[in-house]
């Protein structure tokens, strides 16, 4: 049963990601129309064999344009992934271990950068730097980090007073190495969990901003702003927002099975 | 008697954190919004102002003086309960979010109950048996509920639900027929529909109120459901459920009894960064339905670059957040003994 599973999800997922990976590079041949190109005379058509998505409301045909906007949100997930575990488990792992002043410390900014909820302080700080994919993703790193901080800290009040840390320090493993090779582990699944969740959140908030009008600025084809202009003729019209919300549902939906497909290989006891 | 000591102690720290944070969170927010590059006083009075209305309005915004007199003239005013007033809405900011916040607390609060209650439940379902049929499916659903965009289940939903079937209500808190009469006493709509006279009231409130709560909550449940199962088969693989199991006792009560118990500091710190997440989550439920509150109060005044009402909205929802992640850190030191 298990064995079966996971290449399911990981096959599944890979095999999404790396379509719209590709999707994204060639988007120039594959794409079928310019993503820009306004046509007014045919706005707001249904799909058709000219138009597999149908137009939006200038006209642009919404499959090219979805082709196009992978490329914004690709990008922005590999900028973003990579750096916001490490930071937060390393300040989470520190502030449970050394207790004290420095988890009270650690753990107000911890709180403090939670207390923003994420989109706000994203907003404001597109809003400062100005809109654009690296200014999104450091807003979305600077609230990232806050959760691994906490689980790991949580992991690691508990694990401060068990044997085997004691056993360790004993032995004289003192300070970074018992850090690093005896609480580091035991952080891992959860922060496994949650970057899992993550990659796809990402996709979600980047989604979330361009919504909202914060996003990348047009004509750039974004999904989450293809949402917006869909939304103001949703009862009518509704394929001009579906099609762009399925595609992000899609890409989250491969992350997601991705991370849970390559947890289970890196760790099969983890059920 | 030192396990009681121990709990004030824990408590009066917990507080204290709190407080720090709270001040933290003010200056941080201010700080944020000195940065921006939006003049107020240009706002105030357009391009083409002469030189001497521009140094006059700088002047009354309280913009001439050093930054950190700003500053310290802001914290002044917020310990007041004085948070300015709204340059678009030319109102107080305190009464426009004192209006607001019991709705966008109606609606995360019940979302949040319902995301426990349905997370917890698919949780135990699945990790009772791990890797059968109802925890894959129980899997699935979860992973699906996290990756579904929020604002376009919002949309989706009101297309389908309202517009097609004419199941529920559609955007905004009520019908027009009860929108412009209904005395909004407290804020909370469920309850000002309750007490109103008008019949039909209490079901167009609910009516309108059924998608935002279920789609908030689904936003949150996967999440829930998820770090729950995974904090209830980490236990579960521990020695003392295996102990437990020797001496005969059923898997009902190892469930509850010594399972949960153990679980239970995760699954609370779980829900606390849920209930948070919901509040901003609200920020775009708020805008897909049209429902009067903080979030839409907030992207309304970041369109307008409305200083004030911007700074306001983001300490309210803030020292909400600080609030319950602080109160759940002191809940789960005093609920269990290894950590306190």
């Amino acid at each position: 049963m298990n064995e079966r599973r996971f290449p399911a999800a990981l096959i599944f997922g890979t095999a999404v990601v790396l379509l719209w990976v590709a999707a994204a590079l060639a988007a120039p041949w594959v794409a079928p129309h310019d993503p820009t190109r306004q046509d007014i005379g045919n706005r707001l058509q249904p799909p058709s064999r000219a138009h597999p998505m149908g137009t939006d409301s200038l006209g642009r045909d919404t499959f090219s344009r979805l082709i196009y906007g992978a490329r914004a949100t690709l990008a922005l997930v590999a900028l973003v992934a990579a750096l916001m575990a490490p930071i937060g488990l390393a300040i989470g792992i520190i502030a449970g271990y050394c207790g004290g002043w420095v988890e009270r410390s650690l753990m107000s900014v911890t709180n403090l950068v939670l207390a923003f909820p994420s989109l706000v302080l994203a907003l404001a700080f597109v809003g400062l730097i100005g809109p654009g994919l690296i200014n999104a993703a450091l807003a979305l790193l600077l609230t990232g980090w806050p959760a691994y901080a906490r689980l790991s800290r949580a992991e690691t009040l508990v694990l401060r007073r068990s044997d085997y840390i004691a056993a360790a320090e004993m032995q004289g493993i003192t300070g970074f190495r018992l850090l690093w090779g005896h609480l580091l582990p035991s952080c891992l699944p959860a922060a496994q969990v949650r970057l899992a969740l993550d990659l796809a959140r990402i996709i979600l908030a980047a989604a979330a901003l361009g919504f909202l009008g914060l996003g990348i600025r047009p004509p750039t084809p974004e999904w989450g702003m293809m949402i917006a202009e869909g939304s103001r003729v949703v009862f009518d019209q509704w394929w001009v927002a579906a099609f762009p919300g399925a595609a992000i549902f899609l890409v989250s939906l491969a992350f997601n099975s991705l991370a849970d497909g390559l947890r289970d290989r890196a760790d099969p006891r983890h059920d | 008697m030192t396990r009681c000591l121990e709990s004030v102690r824990v408590l009066l720290r917990g507080l204290c954190t709190l407080a720090v944070t709270l001040t933290a969170l003010v200056f941080a927010t201010f700080a944020l919004s000195s940065l921006s590059p939006i003049d107020p006083a240009l706002q105030l009075l357009g391009d083409h102002a002469s030189s001497s209305s521009y140094i006059q309005a700088r002047h009354e915004l309280g913009l001439d003086v050093p930054w950190p007199r700003q500053f310290a003239h802001y914290l002044i005013g917020v310990a007041h309960g004085d948070l300015g007033t709204s340059r678009s809405t030319g109102q107080a900011v305190r009464e426009d979010l004192e209006r607001l916040f019991p709705a966008t607390f109606e609606l995360a609060t019940l979302a949040v109950i319902v995301a426990a209650f349905a997370g917890i439940a698919l949780a135990v379902l699945g990790a009772s048996r791990p890797n059968g049929p109802i925890d894959s499916l129980v899997r699935i659903t979860s992973i699906v509920g996290n990756s579904i965009p929020v604002f376009w289940l919002g949309l989706i939903a009101l297309f389908v639900f309202y517009a097609r079937l004419h199941w529920t209500g559609g955007a905004g808190r009520l019908s027009d027929a009860f929108e412009y009469t209904m005395d909004m006493k407290t804020g909370l709509v469920l309850v000002d529909a309750w007490r109103s006279t008008e019949p039909g009231a209490l079901r167009d409130a609910v009516s309108h109120l059924v998608l935002p709560v279920l789609i908030l909550a689904a936003y949150a449940l996967g999440n829930v459901t998820r770090l729950t199962r995974a904090a209830l088969l980490g236990e579960a693989r521990k020695e003392y459920v295996t102990a437990a199991r020797a001496k005969g006792a059923s898997e009902t009560r190892i469930l509850w009894r010594h399972v949960m118990p153990n679980a239970r500091g995760i699954i609370l710190t779980v829900l606390a960064l849920t209930y948070g997440n919901l509040l901003e989550g609200a920020v775009l439920i708020e805008t897909v339905f049209a429902r009067p509150g903080l979030g839409r109060y907030l992207t309304t005044a970041l369109f307008a670059a409305d200083m004030p009402a911007i700074l306001g909205a983001v300490l309210v929802i803030g020292t909400c957040f600080v609030a319950i992640n602080g109160l759940t850190d002191v809940a789960v030191k005093l609920s269990d003994p290894r950590t306190s």
